[in-house]
């Protein structure tokens, strides 16, 4: 469907992407992964046609973008971080304008303007303007204006960007409807939101592919073991009686790795937080082993993989960078451990 | 034509908001006025009427042309609505002549509402009706020169603001080649004055004179312009 081949974008001189070669399957979910200023976004806009790449071979169902665009855009559906919406029109005028834009002909728009807002479940609001929508709306015409056509491809740049929790439910359900019908490159740096949804993630850092697979192919790649959250208390201890305990209860243990005091998740005195990395799953050494140091277990809980993968991976190559963030947050769980007074109880 | 489903959606932005309303309304009464006072000169002929009628007519047509064309291009990079036009299978000369057809469409219609004072000289005057017909189509092609600078200057900026500002400079500039004509030397005098936007092009129009030539320049100016406009867009996918 896709096939992208030593890509590269410059923003006068400065490199956007490149070099960028991969290639999608048709009817694949495609999570593009990657922090700010990674790239993802310029990725997604050639793909769409909004911008042409500076060299390199992009071809969307086997029409080149630079040598036909209008065939490549007559195929993706397109939503950018900030949907393209015009709040002076209603959402079934603009719909409706969406569709004639992408030459769909005058006697299916009504129709496939009925599909589109029951799939995306707008119905109820298809003679508001869109001015007066809220966030979740507009982002639900967002991605309807991307689907009225029939794309092949669908592109969506940051969809559950400001919306809350009911409504990345909600999006989050939208997009797996998609699956099937189209293939879909979906971009985030909510790490659990490319996992929730995509067949594969592609990792992108300084505008290059860092990664390509699943999360288990990823998890295997990188050897990475686990992390342990662990949130333990000492009767009669002071916090920093408690981390220290901790510390020397797990440094004998061959699977841990690495220990790493946090801000406590409780408050209360002798009550730490720590994150522990083992290469293998031996929770329940780990438990044991800390009961016996005579601390006890608040919380021991498995740590969602996906986050720090994704951190060691663009750390990787990047020791400087990986050293300072580190650094960084083994400082700010010190400052937390010297005031105790100014215990959070979000989890860190 | 997509250019077309683009013109209508435009056309209904102009409806929707109070802004062509008030832009129409503002020219319209400035030209009322202006003919107003015109016409207290009982000493003139009613010829000279409506050529003043035509040229105090191509002020107001100018303001509102760059006024109306200020928005085309910059408001939609501004709200990012722009995208849904370059990711859509259409070229950018559509959605430059699309924009053009419906600012200069709304142009035309202002224009033409300005009927009844040329047409209260012919009742009550000695004037004919190609005078009026020849002045009438002066201005419109006036008018559409100075959208298609509108709308170039609007595909150069972000903010309706700048975009209404540079297209302001551009008409000036253009206007004021006649004076750079008198200061210069032949050959160059006959070359600027040639390119003037307003005073040698324009002024056959007012006086009921057609000159093909003068036809030719204002779709060569607004062709150049909507060209231009075109190459922005284009240019912008590659940056």
């Amino acid at each position: 469907m896709i096939e992208i081949q030593e890509l590269y974008k410059y923003y006068g001189d400065r490199r956007a992407i490149g070099p960028l070669s991969t290639s999608i399957a048709q009817g694949e979910v495609i999570g593009l992964l990657g922090l700010n200023g990674a790239g993802k976004t310029t990725t997604l806009r050639v793909l769409a046609c909004d911008l042409l790449p500076t060299s390199g071979s992009v071809r969307v169902a086997g029409f080149d973008v630079v040598e036909k665009p209008d065939e490549v855009r007559a195929k993706v559906g397109y939503l950018p971080d900030r949907p393209p919406l015009y709040d002076d029109m209603t959402v079934r005028e603009y719909l409706a304008y969406a569709a004639r834009l992408r030459n769909v002909p005058v006697g299916s728009v009504k129709k496939r303007v009925a599909d589109v807002e029951e799939l995306t479940e707008i119905g109820d609001v298809g003679n508001q303007l869109i001015g007066s929508l809220s966030h979740g709306f507009k982002q639900r015409v967002g991605i309807a204006q991307a689907i009225v056509h029939g794309p092949e491809l669908v592109v969506l740049d940051e969809p559950i960007s400001g919306l809350d929790p009911v409504q990345i439910m909600e999006m989050r359900e939208l997009v797996r409807g998609l699956r099937g019908a189209h293939t879909v490159v979906v971009s985030s740096h909510i790490l659990t939101e490319i996992s929730e949804t995509c067949d594969r993630i592609l990792v992108i850092k300084d505008g290059r592919i860092a990664w390509s697979g699943t999360e288990t192919e990823l998890s295997a790649t990188l050897k990475q073991g686990m992390h342990i959250a662990l949130t333990l208390y000492a009767p009669g201890s002071s916090t920093q009686a408690t981390a220290d305990k901790a510390r020397s209860a797990l440094s004998g243990m061959p699977s841990v790795r690495e220990v790493e005091v946090l801000e406590p998740a409780e408050s209360g005195e002798g009550i730490a937080s720590l994150r522990v990395a083992v290469s293998s799953d031996v929770r329940a050494e780990v438990g044991k082993g800390l009961v016996q140091a005579g601390l006890g277990i608040l919380e021991l809980a498995r740590e969602k993989e996906l986050e720090s993968m994704f951190l060691e991976l663009l750390e990787e190559g990047d020791e400087h960078a990986g050293r300072k963030r580190r650094k960084k947050k083994q400082a700010d769980a010190d400052a937390a451990l010297s005031e105790p007074s100014a215990k959070s109880t979000e989890p860190s | 034509m997509r250019a077309l489903v683009i013109a209508r959606r435009e056309l209904y932005a102009y409806l929707r908001s109070p802004l062509g309303s008030a832009i129409i309304a503002a020219a319209l009464l400035v030209d009322g006025i202006l003919f107003y006072f015109a016409s207290l000169d009982t000493k003139r002929l009613s010829a000279q009427l409506l050529t003043q009628f035509f040229y105090d007519s191509s002020a107001a047509t100018m303001v509102a042309g760059l006024l109306l064309s200020m928005r085309l291009l910059a408001e939609e990079r501004q709200s990012g609505t722009i995208t849904l036009l370059n990711t859509a299978p259409i070229r950018d000369r559509d959605i430059v002549v699309g924009k053009f057809i419906s600012s200069f469409g709304v142009l035309t219609l202002m224009n033409l509402l300005t009927a009844y004072m040329p047409l209260m000289v012919y009742i009550r005057g000695k004037v004919s009706v190609g005078h009026i017909l020849v002045g009438y189509l002066g201005m419109i092609l006036l008018g559409a020169a100075v959208t298609a600078i509108g709308l170039f200057a609007s595909s150069l900026a972000r903010s309706q603001v700048v975009a209404v500002i540079i297209g302001a400079a551009m008409v000036a500039s253009m206007i004021l080649l006649w004076v750079v004509a008198r200061a210069v030397n032949p050959p160059f005098n006959t070359f600027f004055s040639g390119l003037a936007l307003h005073h040698e092009n324009y002024r056959p129009f007012m006086v009921g004179t057609l000159q093909f030539d003068r036809v030719a320049y204002y779709l060569m100016i607004t062709y150049f312009f909507l060209l231009s406009a075109t190459k922005v867009l284009e240019a912008r996918r590659w940056r």
